[in-house]
């Protein structure tokens, strides 16, 4: 890239990168957070042949607003007995690295030129990683800042929980990284939409014209989706803050708008997953069959706005079809004992991830 | 962007004097935690991503993780308050000044100071992104250092094993 148009247009890409953080953050990500819990309620309900909530609003979809009223309007009590610093802080700590990730997720292709991801680094997955093992922090201090006995159970689980299952979504992602040989998002993304996605490659070369790579990648599949059902502390791994044993783990003792940006983070974090998962195995914001996608090298302002339009469409659908499916599992399973779930971590995904980074390597060694 | 950098440069350094002066480990840990996004952010703003990112992965979100893990679960009490040493005082001072002279003495003669350095991308040559570019490195002209340093990491594990297995006798 030229030098001097870098510097002419500091001021355009700061300004198109505010534009895109609002609209994808603010206007986006936040009210799908509201929206999944209404659907967690609603679909929480119809599997328990229950009504849920659909008195506020069509369908009770104003449930979310009421909510959000609620937490406002409540006493934000301060126990006397806490940490207060930590325990201020900790809510926080945990809300904004699950709004942070967002940055490297491509959510469309392009709309008027202008790249639809807000940062488009050659890092991101890792950075998604990097930024989402700092949300240990808000639950780890939340615990102890707490200063009793049930809120510091939840969050020495919860580290532990989570440095554990760091380690099989790390891993998990190799052999994808390995087969795109790419870490940027939106090139894997682009490769997929050509050639078919990670875990559908039906059209184009189709994972390097082998279905023998699908192997490694459903394995990667599995472990990706179960580990980030432990790191988002969802069931059945919801262990930190399980109400039968920790009365409710690290937020104990935490109550109005503090307690709702704990419950705001881990449907933020859900979403983001889902993101992930949506961008990493199923193509991101592409349409099956290579429908509408771009040619691969093609240049942001090539793409027709309306074909832009459908991407975003298409990726905010994906990722409600996951998000169903986390909430779907969730009232399916029951929770796991915390020995199960420390042997599942270290025992079984930790060496499955390491076997299938060598038989991604072994499949594209002999096809080579 | 200039304006970013002493941002984070402020954010690394009272971090680290943060885990000095504090008397509470925990606090002191976390004040570590907030230096190194400090340095994170400067890596990152040096083009150097991949440096930045592990920087917080590794750094700032495994190790210093397990240092809070330990200091909460071994309870750590909080540091008594000591008369501070006139001499350790001084002692400090000249070897910071000592080393902020020799930093400045090797900056000035290799003239690396003077005007902005190239880009990363464009140092490379080949349009390389820091990443590829580190991982061609490491697997081309680095290969050997890469076994031994793995070899001595799995020796390390396998002796923590060792030491922490109790029923050994």
């Amino acid at each position: 890239m030229d030098l001097d148009i870098l510097a002419v247009s500091t001021l355009h890409i700061t300004i198109a990168a505010a534009i895109k953080v609002v609209a994808f953050v603010f206007l986006t990500i936040l009210p799908l957070v509201a929206l999944s819990v209404w659907a967690e309620r609603r679909v929480s309900a119809a599997m328990q042949d229950r009504v849920g909530p659909n008195r506020v609003g069509p369908l009770g979809l104003l449930q979310p607003v009421a909510d959000g009223i609620k937490f406002l309007l409540k006493e934000d009590f301060t126990p006397k007995h806490v940490r207060k610093g930590f325990f201020w802080l900790a809510p926080a700590l945990t809300m904004v690295p699950s709004l942070l990730t967002c940055a490297v997720i491509p959510f469309g292709s392009s709309l008027f030129g202008e790249k639809m991801v807000i940062a488009d680094l050659d890092v991101g997955p890792l950075f998604v990683f990097a930024i989402a093992s700092l949300t240990v922090y808000g639950i780890v201090l939340a615990g102890w800042a707490s200063n009793s006995k049930y809120p510091f159970l939840g969050g020495v689980r919860s580290t532990s929980q989570m440095i554990s299952y760091e380690i099989s979504l790390g891993l998990s992602i190799v052999p994808l990284i390995m087969i795109y040989g790419e870490l940027n998002l939106g090139r894997i993304v682009q490769d997929q939409a050509v050639n078919g996605w990670a875990m559908l490659p039906l059209w184009g070369e189709g994972l390097g014209k082998n279905l023998l790579l699908w192997i490694p990648v459903t394995i990667s599949f599995v472990i990706f989706t179960t580990s980030m059902f432990a790191e988002t502390n969802r069931l059945p791994f919801d262990l930190p803050e399980c109400e039968t044993e920790l009365v409710a783990g690290y937020h104990t003792e935490y109550s109005s708008m503090k307690f709702a940006l704990f419950f705001l983070g881990e449907y933020a974090a859900m979403i983001i997953g889902s993101g992930l998962a949506v961008t990493l195995f199923f193509g991101g914001w592409s349409l099956p069959f290579g429908w509408l996608a771009p040619e691969t090298g093609a240049a942001a302002a090539d793409i027709p706005w309306w074909h832009g339009a459908i991407h975003i469409l298409t990726f905010f659908a994906k990722v409600i079809v996951f998000i169903l499916f986390f909430i779907a599992v969730r009232w399916t399973l029951p929770r796991f004992r915390y020995d199960q779930l420390m042997d599942l971590g270290w025992k079984v995904f930790f060496e499955l991830a390491i076997i299938n980074v060598i038989l991604t390597a072994i499949i594209l060694w002999v096809i080579k | 962007m200039t304006i970013l950098f002493y941002i984070f440069a402020a954010i690394a350094i009272f971090g680290g004097i943060g885990v000095v002066v504090y008397k509470n480990p925990v606090t002191s840990a976390f004040s570590m935690v907030f230096s190194f996004l400090g340095l994170a952010a400067l890596f990152i703003q040096l083009d150097a991503y991949l440096v930045g990112t592990l920087q917080i992965l590794v750094y700032a979100g495994a190790i210093m993780v397990l240092f809070l893990f330990i200091i909460m679960l071994l309870d750590v009490p909080q540091e008594e308050k000591r008369s501070f040493p006139l001499t350790a005082g001084v002692g400090a001072l000249a070897v910071g000044l000592g080393l902020i002279v020799a930093l400045m003495i090797v900056l000035k003669k290799s003239g690396v100071g003077e005007g902005t350095l190239p880009k990363l991308e464009a140092a490379s040559g080949k349009g390389l992104t820091d990443i590829h570019k580190i991982g061609e490195l490491l697997f081309s002209t680095y290969w050997f250092p890469i076994q031994i340093v793995g070899l001595l990491l799995l020796v390390a594990t396998i002796g923590v094993v060792v030491l922490s297995r109790k029923e050994l006798r």
